[in-house]
């Protein structure tokens, strides 16, 4: 299939206006013949399934979780971008596009960046008529906080909760549909299958997670708002129930999966401590503002540190490295997030690692507690702070945080067009859930705002179009690709019931994935590495399906058997995600091919051939993905190698 | 460390349940509790037993969704803090702990020691937003807000909707819970044009999901893991009361 991505012509700042005109409208009379499906309510399904039931659709959402409130977006902590310019410090949405289209390392299209730099400024209006308790001035305005691979101060937050308060936000509007009668909420319920009839997502297959009920849902259009998928490496920063089982069901029946090997390691997270770990926890970027990031100078003096011969504070200020600050003055401590993981591992590799495993290095807050005070310190990060001491049991008001790269963000995800429209016709992915704006590495605090632009402001206008084109004629339940789709669920959910001889646990089989997506395609790959997790990945998944233990029955709650589903997924994803990276003969953004480096050991692009967007077309059980390029066209920003110096 | 659990089975809603005994052994105190659980119940698979079913996700304090009554208290013995943030090093070596659910009338037993808390999601239905379509809203600085007001807004919003100030009534209030969501909206500008009846809608809400009455004892306040302070059931029934006395007329029309 030719990919196109339906760019509207015409200047940068022109196009999104010119498409909303030129996209076709529903009459509001029209509107509540129309029924729409919005899976996954976190911040981009809340905001879309809302925003739709406003202008009159009526909409069916659906979560796994007990309620929308508790979607992964609930952990955001850092904050959210927007181009307002209320600090006067040069920002534009100009300067947002093209923070967001170079710290994506040019792998994101022009077009849908300025977009969401444009509404990133309604997004924030938007919020605050909610009364999202957004961080103030003493003078009453909304305060902001500056983020990595940014000059300017931009980001908009609350506390260290700014996720919980905007999916609080528009888990508020949602309700307010929901009382209404517009919307209808499934809770505890999960997607299994996109039902496609006569080419057009026309409906879904669902498992009640309580009763077991596997049942169909027809609908003029599918929106799949389920989040990333960084729980293909086991230990991520992400909720234990983020899964990618929603998009990677949608590829199997059509929808192209886009740059699946684009994945955020984020620098500044609580280190791995033992096995037993089971997720990793995020130490926001914000922190990054105040506290500075260090390693002992020495190979010999790390290793006294970790052998407890000598304590942190023993260590003299000369004999600490700032390496960030000494390698990069003009960003320091706030180069974005790929070039900050890089650099810790690279000085843990070295010998220079702290903490028990050596893999870690200090992020110290001494000299922001000696220029501002705890109590200043405390009002900004308290919460962060004392999420930490629960878990190390050690009080970083009194020495530094240990910190340590984990998987983080997926920038990859389901290919949309500019109008959000997977490859399957009726078929949308929002939020996380696709791969549109961020390219090879998304900054901090813009997948808050992706989400929101995505739910509130781009798919109530986007959608309308093909609404508009396939007319109000209701969808007929009875199309036997309901019947059949369904039936391909219950036999699926039979075969894991079925597997009560097996000898391994799931989790098993989900931890040896994580270490060898970890291992071979994490931070650092390599021709030799991918091939071998190639090998790696297959032999897991045919150990997988026939040794693996699921207890229970279908009839009840069973952790078992949803788990087993989404473990099989992860696992052929982490398949395509291998060949993806091994494609990819250049380095760029959060994808570093060790083949591929300046002499400084920065990514190293390769513009003249890889300046596209992969995107993989399933062609069948066990049979090679098709890979499909969308080359991006830059007519606004040069390419340059980027440089955070 | 190893440890007895004496953990509360129940297959759902229907079926009676009763409290089992498991050895937890070679136990890290580094762990968290529900990784604690998760070694327990990895070994329950491998011997083909049914796991132990409770709710978790975020595992970090934030998304609300554990809610375990440990040893007698919901979230376990630690002040301010979810079950999930709780670790093993809070515990002894040889030291038995008992598991059960949240237990209140409008929270049933879905599985084991997970419960049905849809009842929290309707009173939000109920009236907790403030009515305002995407769209044509003014610009976010033309609404300041004093930051002392901004931030006990902010205090109160940080609820997590866990029930952990449910389960540690002795009457089974949600008081403390709905006030958390009265007290943002009714402190900001926002949320005055439906301030009493907004009130009035929750509170019937609450009412008729089956919750018991408040009598000021504070216990929830004591178990929050998110500090929402009393001062917000205050604000409630201030709100409440002047509903009732000057409004109902106008709510009512
Ligand atoms: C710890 C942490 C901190 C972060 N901090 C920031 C930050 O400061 N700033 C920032 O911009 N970004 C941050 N991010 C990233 C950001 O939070 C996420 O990218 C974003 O919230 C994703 O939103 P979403 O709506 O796409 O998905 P989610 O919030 O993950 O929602 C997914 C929804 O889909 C549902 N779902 C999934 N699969 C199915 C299925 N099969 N069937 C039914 N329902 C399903 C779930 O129940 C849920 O409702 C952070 C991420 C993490 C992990
Ligand atoms: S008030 Fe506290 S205890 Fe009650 S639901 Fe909210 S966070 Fe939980
Ligand atoms: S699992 Fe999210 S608060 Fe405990």
């Amino acid at each position: 299939m030719e990919l196109n991505a339906k760019l509207p012509e015409g200047p940068l700042a022109e196009k999104w206006d010119k498409q909303k005109f030129n996209l076709k409208l529903v009459n509001p009379a029209n509107k509540r013949k129309y029924h729409v499906i919005v899976v996954g309510t976190g911040l981009a399904g809340a905001s879309a399934a809302a925003s739709l039931a406003e202008l009159g659709y009526n909409v069916t959402a659906f979560c796994f979780h007990d309620s929308p409130r508790r979607a992964h977006s609930i952990a955001a902590q850092g904050g959210i971008n927007a181009a307002k310019n209320y600090q006067n410090d040069g920002d534009s949405i100009y300067r947002l596009f093209y923070d967001t289209i170079k710290g994506g390392d040019y792998r994101a299209r022009e077009a849908n960046v300025y977009r969401l730099a444009e509404v990133s400024v309604n997004i924030i209006d938007q919020c605050v008529a909610q009364g999202v308790p957004f961080a103030r001035e003493y003078g009453g305005l909304l305060d902001n906080r500056s983020f990595g691979g940014a000059q300017v101060s931009r980001t908009f937050y609350a506390r260290g909760q700014t996720g919980q308060q905007l999916l609080l936000g528009a888990y508020s509007s949602l309700n307010r549909q929901i009382h209404l009668g517009k919307v209808k909420m499934y809770t505890r319920t999960e997607m299994l299958d996109v039902v496609v009839a006569d080419g057009k997502a026309q409906g879904i297959v669902t498992r009640n997670l309580r009763t077991g009920a596997i049942e169909t849902h027809a609908a003029h259009a599918v929106l799949l708002c389920t989040g990333g998928y960084s729980n293909v490496f086991y230990l991520s920063t992400n909720a234990i129930g983020s899964n990618v089982t929603a998009a990677w069901r949608a590829h199997k029946r059509g929808a192209y999966f886009a740059n699946p090997c684009f994945t955020q390691i984020h620098p500044t997270c609580i280190p791995v401590s033992g096995d037993h770990q089971s997720k990793l926890t995020l130490m926001s970027e914000s922190l990054r503002n105040d506290g500075r990031v260090w390693a002992p100078k020495t190979v010999a003096i790390a290793e006294r540190l970790r052998k407890g011969e000598i304590k942190v504070t023993d260590i003299k200020e000369e004999d600490r490295d700032y390496f960030l600050e000494r390698k990069y003055p003009s960003f320091g401590n706030l180069v974005p997030r790929d070039v900050a993981s890089r650099n810790a591992k690279e000085v843990s590799d070295e010998g220079r690692g702290v903490g028990a495993s050596g893999k870690a290095v200090f992020l110290d807050f001494a000299e922001a507690i000696s220029r501002l005070g705890e109590d200043t310190v405390a009002a900004k990060y308290g919460n962060l702070f004392d999420m930490y001491y629960q878990i190390t049991d050690e009080n970083p008001y009194k020495q530094p945080m240990r910190i340590y790269p984990a998987v983080h963000y997926t920038m990859g995800g389901l290919w949309v067009d500019y109008n959000l429209m997977t490859t399957i016709p009726g078929c949308y992915a929002l939020g996380e859930a696709n791969f549109s704006d961020h390219g090879a590495n998304r900054l901090g605090a813009s997948a808050l705002m992706q989400g929101l632009a995505d739910g509130y402001f781009v798919i109530p206008y986007t959608l309308g179009d093909y609404l508009a084109t396939i007319g109000p004629k209701a969808v007929d339940p009875n199309h036997p690709a309901f019947a059949q789709t369904k039936k391909d669920v219950e036999v699926r959910v039979a075969k894991f019931l079925s597997m009560k001889k097996g000898t391994k646990t799931v989790n098993e089989y989900h931890r040896d994935l994580g270490h060898i997506m970890w291992e071979y395609c994490g931070m650092a790959r390599n021709e030799a590495g991918l091939i071998k997790a190639k090998g790696l990945i297959q032999a897991l998944k045919a150990d997988f399906w026939k040794n693996a233990l699921v207890m229970g029955e279908n009839e009840e709650i069973n952790f078992s058997l949803e788990r087993a589903g989404r473990v099989a997924d992860f696992i052929e994803l982490g398949e395509l995600m291998v060949d993806d990276a091994l494609m990819r003969r250049e380095s760029c953004g959060g994808h570093f091919r060790e083949e591929s480096q300046t002499e400084e050991g920065e990514a190293k692009r390769d513009d003249e051939n890889f300046s596209f967007v992969a995107a993989w077309e399933y062609t069948g059980e066990n049979q090679p993905e098709k890979l499909n390029r969308e080359d991006l066209i830059f007519e606004n920003v040069k390419l340059t190698q980027r440089s955070y110096k | 460390m190893n440890l007895t659990l004496k953990v509360w089975r129940q297959k759902n809603a229907k079926t009676a349940g009763k409290m089992v005994t498991y050895p937890a052994n070679d136990i890290s105190p580094d762990m968290s509790f529900l990784e604690m659980l998760d070694v327990v119940n990895e070994g329950l698979i491998l011997k083909g037993e049914d796991p132990i079913y409770f709710d978790h996700d975020c595992r970090e304090g934030i998304c609300g969704t554990c809610s375990l009554y440990i040893n007698g208290r919901p979230h376990g013995p630690k002040q301010a803090i979810t079950s999930c943030q709780l670790h093993m090093r809070s515990f002894y070596d040889g030291q038995t702990i008992t598991i059960e659910p949240w237990r209140a009338a409008a929270f049933p037993v879905v599985k084991d020691l997970a419960t049905d808390r849809s009842a929290f999601d309707r009173i939000q239905h109920a009236g907790g937003y403030v009515s305002v379509n995407t769209g044509g809203v003014p610009d976010a600085n033309e609404i300041p807000i004093p930051k002392p007001i901004a931030d006990e807004a902010f205090n109160s919003a940080t609820c997590i909707q866990c029930g952990a100030c449910v389960a540690a009534c002795k009457n089974a209030s949600a008081m403390l819970f709905v006030s958390a969501k009265i007290s943002q909206l009714a402190l900001l500008p926002q949320g005055q044009p439906e301030r009493y009846q907004r009130v009035q809608n929750m509170v019937a809400q609450m009412d008729e999901e089956g919750f018991g009455n408040c009598t000021n004892t504070g216990a929830c306040e004591a178990e929050c893991p998110k500090s929402i302070k009393l001062t917000n059931i205050a604000r409630l029934n201030g709100d409440f009361l002047t509903a009732k006395i000057f409004k109902s007329e106008e709510i009512h029309a």
